[in-house]
């Protein structure tokens, strides 16, 4: 069952430098119970896509196409719709953890605010509830975590918090945006434990994204590997890192440090005028005549959706 | 660094004094401040200040006189600060034509001249102690209005606000409570602040004869020394005491309010 569609997002930012092409013609399908995660380098569109199912895109975004939530749009929504969906249906864990928190406030207070908000919960209640949470999360000490300040935490500890109070209304669609990002491979490890474990108690499916390869295939089902605001490629996971199809995927794999730590030559193009054509060709090793002009249309091929030329 | 503290320090002790005076006025004075005695007597053991042109003991009428001034400046000031509290959130967090308006209002209040306008408003409606209270809260919250709108706009575009939005709280929750109390360590030096220009406005007023006779307050004290012959004739016990403890009043609400953004500061970083 599909529960969250995608549909020609396309997302571009004002800007006193001239329109900024954030995200172009994107659409991909979230199914009950499956983890996608998007994968790409920094300002490839990814939080973008998050912030706008969100609906929490700075003013000067204008968003065209559709974000389908069991066949509703969420675009089309007011705000009061909207309030009754974010954090009971589909949540989002914040990329910085560290302002992502009030700092006035403890984390009890933080965590039982959705529960007393939206279930019209007691606080005492509220507060069992959380701690039960946290128990079941692995969390040393949940009854102290109650009572301290954000600023009395470490970043993983607030990282994991975060997880907790998006999740604890058990949404039915959790977007996790760059969650591992500045942990260390411990808290890595363990942050990822932590979102296949809530995702599992509630049967979600999640949206994960991130710049790293690693933690997205050990969580995700499927994945889409994005390049200045389009997807590249998409499909099984598996199959992707046994074979990758795409040169700008091919090149990712190549650049992680057991393949050898090969970079992918050139940087990533300009948003507010980027190439003709495949928006990758500057830097793709196998370019041809034809990718200066025209962007490839989208094949399938062993299960995969690819957009290059060397498969039409 | 240690000087710092000192200041603060002496700044709390000087308003809880005054504070403790105010409120325990009738047991510390020796007389009513209405009971009347020999005038224009100098300072003795009967009365330390002497008395007035009435025969008022002026000690008492000086510690009569905290109560007016403290329940003007903080009353004044807390209708100035909830005033401008509730414009500058909802300009600094709803943006757009609710900011344009409200703004547009707080231009218009702050080009009025605020002292002439208490003049002429003290002048016709009855001079009343709570109107005079009432009329300086509706002018002074401008400044208020637009630091807490400043601050509300940094705020309002913090992780955590985006954060309370996505877990779907509606927008009177998250000024109440998202973004309130981070709006606290700005808005409470501002309210001492508004305290202390209050009880000078105050001051001014009653010395100009325009405060409220039936409230004796340290302004209408000099007020009084000063048309009835007690400067002419040096009597210093009569008008000094009112306008050190007015100058000492003030002073020290400042000292408690920098105080208070010193510790804002802190917290920012």
């Amino acid at each position: 069952m599909t529960l969250l569609e995608i549909k020609n997002l396309k997302v571009t930012f004002e800007s006193s430098l001239g329109k900024v092409k954030a995200v172009e013609d994107i659409s991909f399908k979230l199914m009950a119970g499956e983890t996608l995660a998007l994968v790409g380098e920094t300002g490839s569109g990814k939080s973008t896509i998050a912030h706008s199912i969100m609906n929490i895109l700075p003013p000067n975004a204008a968003v065209k196409g559709k974000i389908l939530f069991r066949n509703q749009d969420l675009l089309q929504m007011s705000e009061k719709e909207l309030s009754q969906i974010r954090g009971k249906e589909i949540s989002l864990i914040m990329q910085n953890p560290a302002l992502a928190l009030n700092p006035v406030f403890s984390i009890g207070h933080q965590m039982t605010e959705p529960l007393v908000i939206h279930e019209s919960l007691k606080k005492s209640k509220a507060i069992l509830q959380a701690q039960d949470l946290l128990k079941r999360l692995h969390f040393k000490g949940p009854g102290v975590a109650i009572k301290s300040y954000p600023f009395e935490m470490s970043g993983g500890m607030k990282q994991r918090i975060l997880i907790g109070i998006s999740v604890i209304l058990n949404p039915k669609v959790i977007i996790a945006d760059e969650p591992t990002k500045g942990l260390d491979s411990r808290l890595k490890t363990m942050v990822l434990e932590e979102l296949k474990l809530v995702k599992e108690m509630e049967h979600s499916s999640m949206l994960f994204i991130s710049h790293d390869l690693h933690p997205a295939r050990e969580i995700s089902d499927q994945i889409a590997v994005l390049y200045a605001g389009e997807i590249l490629e998409s499909g099984l996971t598996v199959d992707f890192f046994k074979e990758p199809l795409h040169p700008y995927s091919k090149g990712l794999l190549e650049s992680l440090p057991e393949k050898g730590f090969k970079p992918i030559p050139g940087t990533p193009p300009s948003m507010i005028h980027p190439p003709e054509g495949c928006k990758f060709h500057p830097r793709c090793p196998y370019k041809k005549e034809i990718c200066t002009r025209k962007m490839p249309d989208k094949v399938t091929i062993k299960g995969r959706d690819v957009k290059c030329v060397l498969y039409n | 660094m240690k000087s710092r503290t000192f200041w603060n320090r002496s700044g709390l002790i000087l308003v809880a004094f005054f504070v403790f005076v105010a409120i325990f006025a009738d047991l510390i004075a020796p007389h009513s401040p209405w009971e009347r005695f020999e005038p224009y007597t100098k300072p003795s053991t009967k009365h330390w200040l002497g008395t007035n042109d009435i025969g008022n003991d002026i000690l008492s009428e000086l510690i009569h006189g905290s109560r007016a001034s403290l329940i003007v400046g903080v009353g004044a000031s807390a209708i100035a600060t909830l005033l401008g509290l509730f414009i500058g959130l909802i300009s600094g967090y709803f943006k757009g034509f609710a900011d344009e308006l409200l703004m547009g209002v707080t231009d218009i209040f702050l080009m009025i001249p605020r002292i002439p306008l208490l003049i002429i408003l003290a002048a016709f409606l009855k001079s009343s102690f709570w109107i005079i209270m009432l009329a300086l809260g509706l002018l002074w919250w401008t400044s208020t209005a637009r630091v807490v709108r400043s601050r509300t706009l940094q705020v309002r575009e913090m992780d955590f606000v985006t954060s309370s939005k996505c877990l779907g709280f509606k927008n009177r929750h998250i000024i109440l409570s998202d973004i309130l109390p981070n709006i606290f360590p700005v808005a409470l030096p501002k309210f001492m602040l508004t305290v202390a220009t209050a009880m000078i406005s105050e001051a001014s007023l009653s010395f100009l004869g325009l405060g409220d006779p039936s409230m004796k307050s340290w302004g209408l004290m000099i007020n009084f020394a000063f048309i009835k012959g007690g400067l002419i004739n040096e009597m210093w016990w009569w008008y000094l005491p009112p306008g050190i403890c007015i100058v000492l009043f003030v002073f020290s609400i400042v000292l408690l309010g920098f105080s208070f953004e010193e510790e804002k500061k802190v917290a920012i970083k």
